[in-house]
């Protein structure tokens, strides 16, 4: 096949090597109908060892290699080059501390999540076989359950920018998933949680997080519908 | 310096490597029990493979139609090509049911009847529809559950660690060793029970759904202590890997009613399994698509036919298969609402693995000998219940079924037994293998090693075999591990040091391959997903049974001893669909 010729200019750091971050240009000539994950592993496989990034499944679902190209938050797996030209800009998540390169540290990331108790609660007892749950039901939190916790949309919020306290959109949309459950008991536990200073208010409806979503999740309506929720509770 | 006083040194009940479905089931079963439980993955939890599971999970519910636990049996042993264990296979289908209820008792969101029941769906090789799913992402749910339910009972996460060794002494397991990729250096994981929960090994081939973590480190490093691996030679093909990509579209999109087509625009199917037409097992329809492809009639006589969703209508895609349609859409630009979309065989299941028994216990000969403190369940295992050919569905619920039994076989084994001493050194195979690969000039770069590899198994050793391909193959990898004691790599840092796992994980891949090769070449008979165009009947006289194998000095030995149970109710009869 013919090959395109690109230019990737690749965000680099490497820890106990380099003081602050660098940028290196790698002049490619690759397959147009390349993905951003096939241009990093071109590059390491056959260019540069030392170039650090994540990336596991290849289909768009476990949420490793998310990352900026050209100023927009993506699973570079799913992305293919040839929506950008022939020049790629890639640099890490950001709002994030930077591991290595592309590699972004997201031990705060899933802290957060466990802060709202990610996990069904049932106080009632258990049946001997499932709950019942209507389909209109299920509709309610169907969508949020796509979620692959990649944090594309958590990094790419300006209120986080701003406070890194900050529970940020993914943890909130967890909240979500669990308190518009029809089988969850916690809702109260969790609203509590999320009506904190560092929680839902600080969601200003920016949208910025539902553009990054890879998978089209309405975040920014479901947080909204939270807000609703806590109000509701508090009068 | 004893190991106990290193920095980097653990002491725990239990060690659990791989955070898919069975690692996570198990960790949570363990912790639960009260003990000290870590998980070690090369991956965040939720980055797991069994994630990528899109279709659904095998239980006769009954929910939507009349099934049994009987039918479940018979269906999973006729789909293995009568290779499957069936006192394993049995067991299975009667816990599978409790399986899918608690899962639903944790919050998994399955897609629902209109009376609020779990919904069910057909699936290839089911004779009911019984296959329990939410949406086409059924894997992804699962998995998210299980990681929420681990970290309410607090289990302990050692995320992006790769496990470089068992120490394993006088037929005990003592425990781990392990690279921390995020910071470098080696951890001992010292425990009273280790599960190899490490997946597949469907990483050694180019063409493949799996993910780049799936290079069957777990297996290899079963290899590399000496015991034996089973029926490695068994490897599915999925029918419908998304065209040169080889991502996996799930069978679902046939389960709700898709059709295959070659280039004629015929359901090809219909000659090779008239009843069951695309429903037929993967084994049969991968074939199916490859005789289609060889003989001229794939797609512009390419080497792809075309899978059909467009009279479902956009309705039923977008609300049943989203993500197939998106990962058509995103990958190939293809609409599968107004055009089909390119498909071909890709490597997806490997159910050969770790040997065991009934209770997950490794064993170390075809008398069943245990390895005592190491376990091993889901893909990574062979107990045997998927035999020659995995039936859709039943991985997830083999992982999540198989998972629990490890999760309450270790706990029991915990309370009742002292900790074993590591053995002197527990870090010598690692670090040398490390300092090995940092030192001196780059000669041989693993990456193109693997391509080498990847491509060459794509080609000799697929859907279609014959001996002069396998020998071909052998000599390949023969030569590839000669080369792979040049390999160096680029970089000498320690942290994310992604150039270093690969090279390591390309010594795991060069080894486990060997065994299939040799496993396949002895092999003189078709069942399954094994079919030898120089021996294309199935051979119960001679082959109705295990392929044990070892690697010694480089060299694999094979022992076929190791027999299949069969109930008298269920001999094997010719498999037609």
């Amino acid at each position: 096949m013919e090959k395109t010729n690109i230019s990737a200019t690749v965000f680099r750091y490497q820890p106990g090597q380099d003081t602050k971050h660098r940028w290196q240009t790698f002049k490619l000539a690759v397959d147009p109908e390349y993905t951003i994950l096939d241009v990093l592993n071109e590059i390491h496989w056959h260019h540069d060892g030392t170039l650090a990034y994540r990336r596991s499944c290849r289909s768009s679902i476990c949420g490793s290699c998310a990352m900026k190209v050209n100023g927009r938050n993506v699973l570079a797996c799913e992305t293919p080059i040839h929506q950008f030209g022939s020049k790629l800009k890639i640099e890490p998540l950001p709002g994030f501390e930077i591991i290595k390169d592309l590699v972004v540290d997201l031990e705060d990331f899933f802290e957060k999540l466990k802060r709202i108790k990610p996990y069904l609660i049932v106080d009632q007892p258990l049946p001997d076989h499932e709950f019942r749950q209507s389909p209109a039901e299920l509709e309610q939190i169907g969508e949020s359950t796509l979620c692959i916790l990649c944090a594309a949309c958590t990094s790419s919020c300006p209120s986080l920018w701003a406070n890194a306290d900050y529970l940020g959109p993914a943890a909130l949309l967890k909240a979500y998933r669990f308190v518009f459950d029809s089988r969850d008991d916690g809702t109260d536990d969790r609203l509590d949680i999320i009506n904190d200073r560092n929680g839902i208010w600080r969601c200003h409806t920016i949208f910025n997080c539902m553009e990054a979503c890879p998978k089209k999740i309405k975040i920014t309506e479901y947080l909204s519908r939270l807000k609703v929720k806590v109000v509701e509770k508090s009068i | 310096m004893k190991p106990e006083e290193a920095k980097n040194f653990h002491r725990l009940d239990a060690v659990i490597i791989g955070a898919g479905l069975a690692g996570l089931r198990a960790a949570l079963e363990i912790g639960r029990n009260g003990h000290e439980v870590a998980v070690i993955s090369k991956v965040y939890p939720t980055r797991s493979h069994s994630g990528a599971a899109q279709g659904g999970i095998a239980a006769a519910l009954a929910n939507t139609s009349d099934d049994s636990i009987e039918k479940h049996l018979f269906d999973t042993i006729k789909g293995s090509d009568y290779l499957a264990d069936q006192d394993i296979a049995k067991f299975f289908v009667e816990e599978s049911i409790k399986t899918i209820y608690e899962y639903e008792h944790m919050g998994v969101p399955f897609s629902r009847t209109a009376d609020g029941l779990i919904n069910q769906r057909p699936f290839g090789g089911h004779s009911a529809p019984r296959a329990c799913f939410a949406q086409d992402i059924t894997g992804h749910v699962l998995l998210h559950t299980l990681y929420e339910q681990c970290v309410k009972h607090n289990v302990l996460f050692f995320s992006e660690f790769q496990v470089l060794s068992l120490p394993i002494e006088n037929d005990i397991c003592r425990g781990a060793v392990a690279w921390d990729i995020r910071h470098g250096g080696l951890h001992i994981f010292h425990a009273k029970a280790v599960l190899l929960a490490t997946g597949g090994y469907g990483r050694a081939w180019k063409v493949t759904s799996n993910a780049h973590a799936n290079t069957g480190d777990g297996v290899a490093m079963v290899l590399e202590a000496g015991l034996p691996l089973e029926d490695m030679e068994f490897v599915q093909f999925h029918p419908t890997g998304l065209y040169k990509h080889g991502i996996l579209l799930s069978e679902a999109a046939r389960g709700e009613g898709a059709y295959i087509l070659n280039d004629k625009g015929e359901r090809f199917m219909k000659t090779y399994a008239a009843e069951k037409m695309e429903l037929a097992p993967r084994d049969v329809v991968s074939r199916a698509e490859q005789t289609e492809i060889n003989e001229g009639r794939g797609i512009g006589g390419k080497d792809y036919v075309f899978l059909d969703l467009r009279h479902l209508g956009q309705q039923k895609i977008l609300e049943r298969l989203p993500q197939i349609y998106e990962l058509a859409l995103n990958y190939l630009k293809v609409d599968a609402v107004k055009e089909a979309v390119p498909i071909q065989p890709t490597a997806h299941y490997s159910m050969g693995g770790i040997p065991a028994n009934i209770k997950t216990e490794v064993i170390k000969d075809a008398k069943g000998t245990v390895i005592r403190g190491l376990y091993t369940a889901g893909e990574a295992s062979c107990l045997s219940l998927h035999g020659g050919n995995r039936l859709g569905t039943n991985s997830l619920q083999d992982a999540s079924t198989f998972g629990r039994v490890a999760g309450k076989e270790i706990s029991n084994y915990i309370s009742q037994t002292l900790l074993a001493p590591l053995p002197k050194d527990p870090l010598a195979v690692a670090s040398g293998k490390i300092s090995r690969l940092q030192s001196g000039d780059v000669k041989e770069r693993h990456a193109v090693l693997r391509d080498r590899l990847q491509e060459n198994m794509t080609k000799y050793l697929g859907v279609f075999r014959t001996e002069a391909d396998m020998v071909k193959m052998r000599g390949i990898i023969l030569e590839l591990q000669d080369r792979y004691k040049q390999v160096r790599i680029d970089d000498r840092g320690t942290v994310f040091n992604l150039d270093l796992i690969e090279a390591l994980e390309l010594e795991n891949l060069l080894n486990f391959s060997l065994v299939i090769v040799e496993g396949a070449i002895a092999r003189q008979e078709s069942r399954g997903a094994h079919f030898r165009i120089d021996f294309p009947k199935r051979d119960d006289g001679k082959w109705l049974k295990h392929t044990l194998a070892w690697l010694k000095d480089g060299k694999v030995i094979l022992d076929h001893t190791k027999s299949v149970v069969i109930f008298p109710e269920y001999q094997p009869q010719e498999r037609k669909y």
